[in-house]
């Protein structure tokens, strides 16, 4: 597969789609084996593993995530949250067949609620994305948060 | 005064304490100006104000200060308020300020150990009595600071303890942290998670040493692990947050065998025998530094020391093993900011702090899952004490004659002795200030 630059918008709306419908499943199946989550906690964060991030989370620990969100005894699920991504146009950073890199940049605003509460997050997402087996793939999501350095309440679901 | 020392020491019965303290406002004030006042409160770590001028701004009981480097090179502590019209000096959280702080709104400016340094228009105090208001003072210090192996420790109040009559033999967990660096040192690492809890910061505190709430409020999350760990193929290789997440899901049995020590003052740990930290593989390289810094008896003596979570009443707790601090800010009687800092081990390798930073991030994040588990408790809790069906709440598990009669005491993990000890501790330190003011 040589994926468009439509390919890439395509897959970015697609995936967060799969996240506010809660198919938590089918969205982990989008992560490439060594894919990571990450989610800095400071503004322009470089380093990935000697400091503290929000997430930084690899195909394992999301896994655990999407089972936990339907657990039995998943007590903060109960009741469930919803979520909803507004996203900008991604813009395609890099398209490099050659080495199979693609990169977007999605602007977006993000709301999570349970009960009478709702939080508002905004930031930007870029996705840097790979094909295995014939299908994009995620490499690395990283979501920056705008107030990433804000007291948070429980942020449950995923940016 | 004698309407608050009744309604303080009304708030408890033997193994019982009133919902009041936990959810009523003027328990709460009462807190903020005589508890958090005669107690030593942590207020930052050296490392945060490594070079002269350094500042850090935070917050110790309801009161805005700060702490800076001086240009002797002590760190001090200063009410981060304009003696002129009560402006905030600083606003940021840390930055360098210089040889001098200098107010945004008239330019009066202070040398770092708060005194004034200079006026615009000075004459216009000329024929006035400016030098003798307390404002030509110049910043106010807090009074009594202690920096101990560079963790900085303030008091407000006159009443209350001396630094080391306070702490004890407890400062022996902050020993551990810090003698786990080959160079004796830590460092902070980055910015902390703030995590904003619908709660009483004394709900958080007493989680700290619940042992019995782990297999249960946290099923979900560690419970996930080991469910998903299971069904991995036999002979792969268990992954850094496999090892972190795993004890959690540990017996009842293996909990009342950590063991709990409580100390004078509302001090107190879990894991006096072993602990979820116990069990981590080794870092290559790091044993042996050790043992080229302390010898091999020392080393395996600090090493082998793997003391769970340690509460410093009222607000703090430190994970030696693991060189994270959390910070139990109130805000109000139900609103609580949890600040959740990393240290590096000077000289040890990364992989520690690797692991340490991990273990913040799964365990104390906003975005974590055990911190999804444990805030879904705090905050049904403080709505279920709404209820008038019942006043008060219950921590009697394990109670034993003779509970706070020694300095310290050694029990089975699973007691609550360590919340009836910070109990023991709220009445002493709410009332010391209140009998003062009182006797006349
Ligand atoms: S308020 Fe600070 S100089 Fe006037
Ligand atoms: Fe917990």
């Amino acid at each position: 597969m040589t994926p468009t630059a439509q390919d890439l918008i395509d897959f970015v709306y697609a995936e967060a789609r799969l996240i506010d419908e809660r198919r938590f499943p089918e969205w982990l199946a989008l992560f490439a084996d060594d894919g990571m989550y990450w989610m800095p906690l400071e503004w322009n964060q470089q380093d990935q593993w000697l400091t503290t991030s929000l997430m930084h989370e690899d195909k394992l620990m999301l896994q655990v995530r999407v089972e936990r969100l339907e657990g039995e005894r998943t007590f903060s699920q109960k009741p469930k949250s919803r979520c909803q991504h507004l996203l900008q146009l991604p813009q395609v950073d890099e398209i490099d067949h050659e080495n199979g890199v693609y990169r977007t940049y999605t602007p977006f605003h993000y709301a999570e609620t349970r009960f009478d509460e709702q939080l508002i997050l905004a930031g930007w997402a870029r996705h840097q994305l790979c094909v295995v087996d014939g299908a994009l793939k995620i490499r690395m999501k990283r979501v920056d948060l705008v107030n990433c350095d804000a007291p948070f309440r429980n942020i449950q679901l995923f940016v | 005064m004698n309407d608050q020392i009744a309604r303080i020491r009304a708030l408890q019965r033997p193994g019982e304490v009133h919902r009041d303290a936990y959810v009523a406002p003027d328990v709460f004030d009462m807190e903020m100006k005589h508890l958090f006042r005669n107690a030593w409160v942590y207020v930052g770590h050296a490392s945060q104000i490594p070079g002269k001028g350094d500042y850090y701004a935070t917050q110790v009981a309801d009161q805005p200060v700060l702490m800076v480097r001086h240009t002797d090179n002590s760190v001090r502590v200063l009410y981060n308020r304009c003696p002129h019209k009560g402006t905030q000096v600083v606003i940021d959280t840390q930055g360098n300020t210089g040889k001098f702080f200098r107010c945004p709104y008239h330019a009066w400016s202070f040398k770092t150990d708060g005194s004034l340094l200079a006026v615009p228009l000075k004459k216009g105090y000329q024929d006035t009595e400016f030098k003798s208001s307390c404002a030509a003072k110049g910043m106010t210090p807090v009074p009594h600071v202690r920096e101990y192996r560079e963790f900085i420790f303030a008091r407000i109040n006159d009443q209350g303890p001396s630094f080391e009559d306070f702490f004890g033999d407890s400062l022996s967990s902050l020993d551990n942290m810090i003698d786990r660096s080959p160079a004796g040192r830590l460092e902070v690492v980055g910015s902390p998670l703030r995590y904003a809890h619908n709660c009483n910061w004394k709900m958080l505190v007493e989680n700290q040493t619940d042992t019995c709430h782990p297999m249960v409020a946290h099923e979900s999350s560690a419970g996930t692990v080991k469910d998903i760990w299971e069904r991995q193929e036999e002979g792969t290789k268990k992954p850094m947050v496999v090892e972190l997440a795993l004890p959690f899901m540990s017996s009842y049995e293996f909990f009342e065998g950590m063991g709990i020590r409580i100390w004078d003052n509302g001090h107190g740990h879990t894991g006096v025998h072993h602990s979820i930290h116990s069990d981590y593989s080794d870092i290559p390289g790091y044993n042996d530094q050790m043992q080229a810094a302390y010898g091999k008896d020392r080393a395996a003596e600090i090493l082998n020391e793997n003391r769970h979570n340690t509460v410093y009443f009222p607000n703090l707790m430190i994970k030696g093993p693991i060189q994270t601090l959390r910070l139990f800010k109130p805000i109000a009687a139900d609103k609580t900011l949890v600040e959740s800092w990393i240290f590096r081990l000077v000289d040890a390798p990364d992989k520690l702090l690797e692991r340490t930073a991990m273990y913040n991030r799964i365990i104390n994040a906003p975005t974590s899952i055990v911190g999804h588990d444990d805030l879904e408790m705090y905050e049904r809790a403080q709505s279920g004490l709404a209820s008038d069906g019942m006043e008060w709440v219950n921590i009697q598990r394990l109670y034993e004659e003779g509970e706070g009669d020694e300095p310290e005491q050694i029990y089975n993990g699973t007691t609550e002795a360590q919340m009836r000890n910070q109990f023991r501790a709220w009445e002493k330190f709410m009332l010391m200030s209140m009998e003062k003011e009182g006797t006349s």
